[in-house]
């Protein structure tokens, strides 16, 4: 028999794009799964906060994403694959300080254009790839001791 | 120092969580643009804005600050109370603007006792 799902522990979820009210249920929901399997609440924290940046990206810019959650031994893997409209330039995406996010974004307290540099410095491995009018994969590794 | 404490120095007007204001305050931060906090700020502190949207309380409980303090007298929503109470974080609100109130905090967090 082939073994199925090698993972320790995995599973998904969905985002719903331009809900902020939902918005951060899915990080919060990733940080108590986190903590019930035992992972140190410093890597708790750190997963917790590459999620929510990711969250919130989701629900500012996209029409809705998945979100696959796996962990195993030294290792915690956050993939967020979303259905929307990609981002053009990358470089420029990643570059603290730069927003495209409208005037209703901004009157919560988001665009300060620091959500991807936050991912990029809590993760200890970040791949990001886009497709303009498709949408854009982040995929978020996380060591564990 | 307990929120508590902090609440009673600074007048704070507490809009809920008043179960929970026996958490140790470690330290403090100040800002409105919630990926600032959410890269700059740690467990255990007090949080110091001007938001009053519900998203704070997703902000504050992932990053398991102790409690929310409003500025210039601003008033949380009705879901934002609602969340809050329910995330066990305590919202307070102050008159004063955030520079003043920061400084207060930081004047007791550091006062030697
Ligand atoms: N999932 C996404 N789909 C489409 N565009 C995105 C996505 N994520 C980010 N972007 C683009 O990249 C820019 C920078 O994103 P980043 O998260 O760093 O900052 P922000 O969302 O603008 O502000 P902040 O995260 O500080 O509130 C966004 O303004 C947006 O143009
Ligand atoms: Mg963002």
């Amino acid at each position: 028999m082939v073994e199925t799902n090698p993972n320790l522990y995995s599973n998904s979820f969905n985002i719903e794009g331009g809900n902020f009210n939902s918005a951060g249920i899915v990080s919060t929901n990733i940080k108590s799964i986190l903590k019930k399997l035992g992972i140190p609440n410093d890597i708790v924290r750190k997963a917790a906060i590459v999620s929510y940046e990711a969250e919130i990206n989701v629900v500012s810019y996209a029409k809705k994403a998945i979100v696959n959650l796996t962990v195993n031994p030294g290792v915690v893997q956050i993939e967020v694959i979303d259905d929307g409209p990609g981002i053009p330039n990358i470089d420029l995406a990643m570059q603290e300080g730069y927003s495209t996010a409208d005037q209703r974004i901004r009157e919560m307290g988001f665009g300060a254009g620091m959500g991807l540099c936050n991912i990029k410095n809590y993760s200890d491995d970040f791949h990001i790839t886009s497709e303009v009018g498709k949408g854009t994969h982040l995929k978020m590794t996380i060591q564990t001791p | 120092m307990k929120i508590e404490k902090i609440v009673q120095a600074l007048g704070l007007e507490v809009k809920c969580g008043k179960n929970y204001l026996d958490k140790d305050v470690t330290g403090g931060y100040t800002g409105d643009l919630l990926s600032d906090v959410m890269g700059n700020s740690r467990e255990g502190y007090i949080w110091i804005t001007r938001q009053v949207h519900q998203n704070i309380v997703a902000v504050a409980s992932l990053k398991e600050h102790v409690g929310i303090i409003l500025i210039n007298s601003c008033q949380p929503t009705a879901d934002t109370l609602e969340k809050a109470e329910a995330e066990k974080i305590p919202i307070m609100v102050s008159d004063l603007p955030a520079f003043e109130i920061s400084g207060k905090i930081y004047n007791l967090l550091t006062a030697k006792s």
